[in-house]
C-alpha cells in the first residue's frame, strides 16, 4: 500500500544541518537506534539528567533520577500514576523548574533557555491542549506562529502534517467536532510543525480505544524510523514494549530499573508467565499447595501468578497436584511482571 | 542531511533577552492568534461590548436626561445630561472591557481552555502571553472607544475636537486596568474567588461621579471614591470631552500611568511564580 507520508522523510532530517553545534550529523536514513548501544559520534547525546530532583512542599515528586538519551532513541518513562513520570516531562521542556540536579537537552539548560530548548522540543501534553477556538488547520499555523516560523514554511508544513496525521478532510472543520482519536493525532501533528529532534509525549494513547492506539503507534513508530528522538510516559505495557528502544521503570520518583523491555524482561522476570484464577477467596489459601512450582509464585487479589522458563509443564504440575483452577492461562512475561518484580505492585490499579 | 529549513531556528534567533525565559519577543504571534480566534468565532461577543455602553446613552442620557434637562459641565458650563454622562459611559466600558479580558478570558484559558499551557511549550515565554492577551485587550478597547466617541458624535453631544482625545485616554484606562487585571487573575484559582471582581466593579460602575457629581456625598466617601481608579477615569474623559483641563487632568493622568506600571510589574513577578516554578 501507498502510503501517504511525505512529511519527515525529508523535512525532518532538514532540520538536522542546523545545529551542528549541539549535534553532529546522525545517519540520513534515520535508521532505529540499536536498544543497548552506548552514544558514539554518530548518535550523540541529547538529553542527559543527573540526580535530577523535584521537591514540592517537601514531598520529591521526582527523587534523584539520572538518565541519557541518544539522538534517534525511543526512550520511555514507565511507572504508576504519581510516579513522576509528567514531572520529569515538564522539567525537560523547562515549564517546571527543577529543585537540584543537572539537565540538559541540546546542551542547554531549559531552566534558563526555555525558549530555545522548547525550539527543539515537540509536546504532545497527557490532556488534549489544542485551540478550540481556531480550526484544524488555523491550529498548525497559529502553533507554528509561537515558534516565530514564517507563514511561507508553514503553509506546506501543515497540510503535510495534516497529511500526516490523515486529517486533511478535517482540515476545516471546528477542533470540538473530532473524535478522541482525531484530537490526539491532531495534537501531535501540532507538536511537529517546528520538526522538533525530540517529541515528548505524556500518555499519548491514554483514554484512545484499541483501533485509534494503533493508528497512533503507527504514526509514531514512522516517525521513529525518521530518526526523531521519542520521549514517553506511559502505563501501558503494550505501548512501552511496542514503542520503547530502551526505559526506565519509575516508581515513587526513583528509578527502579533500566534497559531494553527484552533485557528487563529477561532480568528481572522468567520467559513464560501462568495466570491462575481460583476465584477471589481462594486464590490466597491455595497458594501453599503451589508452592515449589516454577521459579517463582505471585498472590495477586484475582489471580495467582506462577513464574517459569516453561509454563505449560508448570500448568502440568499444577494439574497433576489435583488443583483445577477456573482458568489458566500460559503467555510471554511483559513488562508489566517486571514492574510487579520490582514494585510489589501493579502499574493499572 | 541537505538543504536547511527556510527560516533560522529559535536559538539561532536568540538574542540576549532582558527577561531571560520570561519573553522570547514574539508576542506578536499571541495576537494573530487573538485575531484569528475573534474572526472565526467572538465576534458577536464583542458586538455586544460595543452595545452595552451605547444602550445605557440612550436610556440614562435621552430617557432620563429629559426629566434632567441641562447640568453643569466641567469648567461650568451648562451641557445636556447626555453630554455629562457619555464621558464616563466610555470610562466604564473602557474598564468594563480590560478587565472583562484580563481576568474572565485569562482565567478561562489558563485554568479550562490550556491555551496558555500549550503556547508556554513553545518558544513563548510568559510575558510574551502576557504582552500580546493586553494588547488585544487594548485593540479591543481602541475600536470600542472609536465607535462610541462616533455614536456621540452623530447625537450631537460633541462640541470640540478636544473629544477626539476620548479615544487614545479610554486605551489608557483600559491598559491600567488590564494590567493590574491580569495580576490580580493570576491570584484567583475558583470561580467563586472571581466573583469577587464583579463585587468591585459594580459599586465603582455606581458611584464613580459616572451619573451625578461627587459633591453629593459626605467629605469622606468623596475620598475613597477619588483613590479608586474609575473616577480618575471619568473625570479625565469628561474634562476632554468639553476641552476644559485643570490642575488636576495631570493628576488622572499620573494615576492611569502609575497604575499600569505597577500592573505590569505585578504580572511579570506572578508570571514567573505561576510559570516557572
Amino acid at each position: 500500500m501507498e502510503v501517504p507520508f511525505h512529511l519527515p522523510a525529508g523535512s525532518i532530517s532538514l532540520r538536522r544541518v542546523h545545529n551542528k553545534a549541539t549535534m553532529s550529523s546522525g545517519s540520513a536514513t534515520g535508521a532505529v537506534q540499536p536498544a543497548d548501544e552506548p552514544p558514539t559520534e554518530a548518535h550523540p547525546t541529547v538529553i542527559t539528567a543527573e540526580n535530577l530532583t523535584k521537591t514540592y512542599d517537601d514531598v520529591a515528586a521526582v527523587d534523584g533520577i539520572s538518565f541519557s538519551v541518544p539522538a534517534g532513541e525511543s526512550f520511555g518513562l514507565l511507572g504508576p500514576n504519581g510516579a513522576g513520570k509528567s514531572t520529569t516531562m515538564k522539567m525537560i521542556g523547562g515549564v517546571t523548574r527543577r529543585t537540584s540536579g543537572a539537565l540538559h537537552i541540546m546542551g542547554l539548560d531549559p531552566d534558563s533557555h526555555g525558549p530555545e530548548v522548547r525550539a527543539h522540543l515537540g509536546v504532545v501534553p497527557q490532556q488534549d491542549n489544542l485551540d478550540e477556538e481556531l480550526r484544524v488547520r488555523d491550529n498548525l499555523l497559529v502553533y507554528g506562529r509561537y515558534f516565530g516560523l514564517p507563514m511561507s514554511y508553514l503553509k506546506p508544513k501543515a497540510d503535510e502534517l495534516l497529511e500526516f496525521a490523515q486529517l486533511t478532510d478535517k482540515a476545516k472543520s471546528k477542533v470540538d467536532a473530532l473524535s478522541g482519536g482525531m484530537k490526539r493525532r491532531l495534537t501531535i501533528a501540532r507538536s511537529l510543525i517546528n520538526e522538533p529532534r525530540i517529541l515528548l509525549l505524556d500518555e499519548p494513547t491514554t483514554g484512545l480505544d484499541p483501533q485509534a492506539r494503533h493508528i497512533l503507534w503507527d504514526r509514531l513508530f514512522r516517525l521513529k524510523e525518521q530518526g526523531v528522538t521519542l520521549i514517553l510516559t506511559t502505563h501501558y505495557m503494550d505501548e512501552a514494549e511496542q514503542l520503547c528502544d530502551r526505559l526506565i521503570v519509575v516508581d515513587k520518583g526513583r528509578i527502579m530499573a533500566e534497559g531494553s523491555p527484552a533485557q528487563l524482561i529477561r532480568e528481572h522476570s522468567t520467559r513464560e508467565v501462568v495466570e491462575l484464577r481460583f476465584g477471589s477467596e481462594r486464590n490466597t489459601t491455595i497458594a501453599a499447595e503451589l508452592q515449589g512450582i516454577g521459579e517463582r509464585l505471585e498472590v495477586l487479589p484475582d489471580r495467582v501468578l506462577i513464574y517459569a522458563h516453561d509454563g505449560e509443564s508448570a500448568l502440568e504440575q499444577v494439574a497433576s497436584r489435583g488443583l483445577r483452577p477456573l482458568t489458566s492461562l500460559v503467555r510471554r512475561s511483559s513488562l508489566e511482571d517486571v514492574f510487579l518484580r520490582l514494585t510489589g505492585r501493579s502499574l493499572v490499579d | 542531511m541537505s538543504a536547511g529549513l527556510p527560516v533560522k531556528s529559535a536559538p539561532d534567533q536568540a538574542r540576549s533577552r532582558t527577561f531571560g525565559p520570561l519573553y522570547s519577543r514574539n508576542a506578536k504571534a499571541v495576537i494573530s492568534r487573538g485575531l484569528l480566534a475573534t474572526r472565526s468565532t467572538n465576534w458577536l461577543v464583542m458586538l455586544s461590548g460595543f452595545f452595552e455602553p451605547v444602550l445605557f446613552l440612550i436610556s440614562m442620557g435621552v430617557g432620563l436626561g429629559a426629566i434632567v434637562g441641562s447640568v453643569q459641565g466641567p469648567g461650568g458650563g451648562e451641557i445636556s445630561y447626555a453630554a455629562y454622562i457619555a464621558p464616563a459611559l466610555l470610562a466604564v466600558s473602557a474598564m468594563n472591557g480590560a478587565v472583562y479580558d484580563s481576568t474572565w478570558n485569562v482565567f478561562f484559558k489558563m485554568n479550562f481552555a490550556k491555551l496558555y499551557q500549550g503556547m508556554l511549550y513553545t518558544s513563548l515565554g510568559p510575558l510574551d502571553v502576557a504582552l500580546g492577551e493586553i494588547f488585544l485587550a487594548l485593540l479591543r478597547g481602541l475600536l470600542y472607544a472609536i465607535g462610541f466617541t462616533a455614536v456621540m458624535g452623530v447625537m450631537g453631544l460633541i462640541t470640540t475636537p478636544w473629544a477626539l482625545l476620548m479615544v487614545p485616554a479610554s486605551v489608557l484606562i483600559a491598559f491600567g486596568f488590564a494590567s493590574i487585571g491580569m495580576g490580580i487573575t493570576s491570584f484567583l484559582k475558583t470561580f467563586q474567588q472571581m466573583d469577587w471582581v464583579n463585587f468591585v466593579m459594580l459599586p465603582m460602575f455606581l458611584f464613580s461621579a459616572t451619573f451625578y457629581p461627587l459633591n453629593v456625598y459626605p467629605q469622606a466617601i468623596q475620598w475613597l471614591i477619588q483613590a479608586m481608579p474609575l473616577w480618575h477615569g471619568v473625570e479625565l474623559l469628561r474634562q476632554i470631552s468639553v476641552g476644559t483641563f485643570t490642575a488636576a487632568t495631570p493628576i488622572h493622568i499620573g494615576y492611569y500611568l502609575v497604575m499600569t506600571a505597577a500592573g505590569m510589574l505585578l504580572t511579570t513577578v506572578r508570571l514567573r511564580q505561576l510559570f516557572l516554578k
